[in-house]
């Protein structure tokens, strides 16, 4: 039963990093109706900012509060990876939309590729470890858990609290909400529909940056090739949860998050991976458009 | 780098104003993006720490590029572009295309000159220039003798489009040949046109030749069933270690191990398009490429029979058709059978033409399957699933046969790469490999055989291309290595092609069933499947 809990814990902490991820995905599939394959590298970037950033403070100040340094991380990682993506959809996406369906999905896989590598020739092709950040284990009833966990899990609730308040509750959310369901209307009624657009785009990438800096110091390293696995985990996610919808994005992660865990911890590590996709594959048969995505209604 | 500007501040503007106005902006969003990538770099110190190197100087370079590439194409690019488009009022013709200004016959008579001048001196470059102007030299030849053919294929552009299969048909079988020649007539003997022809025959014949077929290959299932497939790389690996496993476990020749890989590539094909009959557009996409991911991280796992990462080595040559070997030790070596020179040429020489007969053969097929009721069915599932099942086409049969038979030409390509490299392993099958194969497709214009060639040869041609400017070592040092840019490239031209074609190099069809005369159909009438 310990272990069955410390797992979950587990579980739970790498499905919130996938939730985070797999909401840019469904945020802008949603929107403009495409696969936004950078986006996996564009946590990438996020996790390289915080890590550039994190080295920045050490070589400028003797010694800052751990809390303090998280933060500026988070806030610069955000700043920036949001310009990363807000570029590219400018200059890869936007001349495109209209077009046929697949042109765009193909320049996102270029500019997935054209990202990875960029980081790979300005950086260098090494992993790039940090020394640990939060050390702190506590221990409940033989359960241990870490403080790094907690401010995952934490800074993740917090940021779907905000979140749904923006997509809920603000006029912005409304637009999003009214672009997603007939742009051409939306237009018509006096929403900017490129701006909603790009700030959708912001919102994904400050949610992945996030997301890369939790990455970055729950495990202490990162490289220029990092950011496709998670992203396809993500992805997966996002359409295992029914891809559109944002609570199943979460619901998504956290699923993708628990088979992982459990899978390793039962049975064996190698095959997690295979489990997750193998998991997806099962449950879309069964139900093609995820489990809370709403069945395409085909017009003819 | 798009800024996009408010139009009525634009109407006041005058061009170069408004370009001043975006560099501004292009520059400011550069110094935003690479102010801590370029800027700074991180580095191992030698107590293994992470240090921060500084790099402002680069910064400002590629700042101020960006800026005064932004300025230029406002300030000038765009308005040339806008100007081609608008006829003279006086002639009513449109002004002369930049290909015919750009190919003029003084300019060709010049580029013949340059390069003649230079090959006659070619060995003494070194003595008369120095190393370093001597690269120069080379790279301004290589330029010349470009410029020069591709003057010809404009001047005969009519002609060559006429006749676009034949001649490049012809150009592809008598590839080797001229490459032999043309290197024993520059180096003198016949061994050193053996010698120097392996790598152009390798690296640039093979090597694109195998894009070729896996493009034509995912063409059945993407170009005309229009099932998107993320997870191409499986079957060419199913392929690659079928080929691999019973080639070096059982000795198995390769004659018969390619129709076996095709078989069991086809047989998973229709094991994957059995779950994904429902599915439809991006979950479609999602699942092949679970299902390419599962294939690859089983082959790293299962290492007892796939030996893991380490992959498998010593996978046997491929034989004459059995009556010879190119294995120097057989006693039914090629060389010793037909008294020649021993030469390693000789296999790279039979691969060239094993897998342009394979990349004919899909040619072929897809060509006469495009005719036959199942290639209808193919294309109408493309253009409208509804309505093909209203007219009784049955979806399930025709999605699988599309699975199966994009996956079988996979599996031939694999078996091919397996025999070619003598060792696979997973790392070869990776899904930036799909993405790559999926990219020629869609870039070469979704269902056009000549389209997906010429994508192929750009796309993995021009990457190929970067290992061989070593001049440009002269210019950026000698610890540049232009290899290393080569899969930036690639994605940024992925980009850039995609942005000047959204509908690829081809992207009119030609229709298969036609009253009286065949028009081809432009692209803006095309349409796409929806998975």
């Amino acid at each position: 039963m310990q272990y069955f809990v410390q797992q979950l814990i587990n579980g739970l902490t790498l499905g919130s990093i996938y939730g985070l991820i797999a909401i840019g995905y469904t945020m802008v599939y949603g929107i403009i109706g495409m696969i936004n394959f950078a986006h996996g590298d564009i946590f990438m970037v996020g996790a390289f900012t915080a890590l550039i950033v994190f080295l920045i403070l050490g070589a400028m100040f003797y010694s800052v509060p751990v809390v303090l340094a998280l933060l500026i991380m988070m806030i610069v990682a955000m700043l920036l990876t949001s310009l990363y993506n807000w570029t590219i959809e400018k200059v890869a996406y936007r001349p495109l939309r209209g077009s046929f369906r697949l042109a765009p999905l193909i320049t996102a896989i270029g500019m997935s590729i054209a990202l990875s590598n960029f980081v790979q020739v300005t950086q260098g092709p090494r992993n790039k470890p940090i020394p640990p950040m939060v050390s702190k284990v506590y221990n409940i009833e033989g359960i241990s858990v870490s403080l790094k966990q907690i401010i995952i899990v934490v800074v993740t609730a917090l940021l779907l609290a905000l979140f749904w308040y923006l997509v809920n509750k603000t006029s912005l959310g409304r637009a999003q909400r009214a672009c997603e369901q007939d742009r051409k209307m939306a237009a018509l009624l006096g929403i900017d529909v490129d701006r909603t657009i790009s700030i959708t785009f912001i919102m994904g990438a400050a949610l992945a940056a996030v997301a890369g800096t939790l990455f970055l110091m729950y495990y202490g390293v990162i490289a220029f090739s990092d950011g496709f696995v998670p992203g396809v985990k993500a992805f997966t996610a996002a359409v295992l949860g029914g891809i559109g919808s944002l609570p199943g994005a979460v619901l998504g992660g956290l699923m993708i998050g628990f088979i992982e865990s459990m899978w390793s911890a039962y049975f064996s590590i190698d095959y997690k991976d295979v489990a997750a996709f193998s998991i997806l594959a099962i449950v879309l048969i069964f139900l093609p458009s995820g489990i809370l995505g709403r069945p395409e209604v085909e017009k003819v | 780098m798009a800024v996009t500007v408010s139009p009525e501040r634009d109407v006041v503007a005058t061009p170069v104003q408004r370009a001043f106005r975006e560099a501004l902006y292009a520059g400011a969003i550069a110094l935003g993006l690479f102010v801590l990538f370029i800027g700074l770099k991180t580095d191992q110190n030698i107590s293994n720490e992470l240090i921060l190197v500084q790099r402002w100087g680069l910064l400002a370079i590629v700042v101020i590029a960006t800026a005064v590439g932004r300025f230029l194409y406002v300030a000038y690019g765009q308005p040339f572009m806008a100007n081609q488009k608008i006829a003279d009022v006086a002639t009513g013709l449109l002004p002369d295309s930049v290909a015919t200004r750009f190919f003029r016959l003084p300019y060709f008579i010049a580029a013949i000159v340059i390069a003649a001048l230079l090959l006659v001196l070619a060995s003494s470059l070194d003595g008369l220039l120095g190393p370093g102007l001597a690269g120069y030299a080379r790279f301004v030849r290589a330029l010349a003798i470009i410029y020069a053919l591709a003057s010809v294929l404009f001047y005969f552009r009519a002609f060559i489009h006429a006749h676009f299969s034949a001649l490049g048909i012809a150009a592809l079988a008598l590839y080797p040949i001229i490459v032999v020649l043309s290197l024993a007539l520059y180096g003198g003997s016949i061994a050193a046109g053996f010698q120097g022809s392996l790598k152009w025959v390798d690296n640039f014949g093979i090597q694109i030749l195998i894009y070729v077929m896996l493009a034509w290959g995912l063409n059945i299932v993407v170009g005309l069933a229009g099932l998107l497939d993320l997870g191409y790389v499986a079957f060419y690996a199913v392929g690659a270690y079928a080929y691999a496993l019973l080639g070096t476990q059982y000795g198995l020749s390769f004659w018969i191990l390619l129709p076996a890989a095709g078989a069991m590539a086809a047989f998973w094909g229709v094991l994957l398009g059995f779950p994904v009959l429902r599915l439809r557009g991006d979950y479609l996409a999602i699942v092949t490429l679970a299902f390419g991911e599962i294939i690859r991280l089983v082959l790293i796992n299962w290492r007892e029979v796939t030996n893991g990462s380490a992959g498998i080595s010593g996978i046997p040559k491929v034989t004459f058709f059995g009556l010879m070997t190119f294995n120097v030790s057989d006693p039914n070596y090629i060389a010793k059978v037909l008294n020649i020179a021993t030469s390693s040429a000789y296999y790279k020489i039979f691969l060239y033409y094993l897998i342009l007969g394979l990349c004919l053969l899909t040619a072929f097929v897809t060509i006469r399957l495009r005719r036959m009721p199942v290639g209808r069915a193919w294309e109408a599932l493309r253009e409208d699933e509804i309505a093909c099942r209203s007219l009784g086409i049955n979806t399930t049969t025709t999605k699988l046969t599309a699975f199966a038979t994009g996956a079988m030409f996979g599996g031939f390509a694999g078996s091919f790469f397996a025999a070619r490299q003598g060792f696979v392993s997973p790392e070869s099958f990776v899904f930036l490999e799909s993405a790559i194969i999926l990219a020629i497709v869609v870039l070469g214009g979704m269902g056009s055989l000549v389209g997906i060639a010429v994508a192929a040869l750009v796309m993995i041609g021009g990457t190929e291309v970067l290992r061989e400017l070593d001049f440009l070592k002269q210019v950026f040092g000698p610890d540049f290595t232009p290899e290393l840019y080569r899969m930036l490239l690639f994605g940024m031209a992925m980009v850039i092609v995609m942005l000047w074609k959204p509908r690829g190099f081809v992207g009119s069809r030609e229709p298969t069933a036609f009253l009286k005369e065949r028009r081809a159909v432009s692209s803006s009438f095309t349409k796409e499947g929806h998975g």
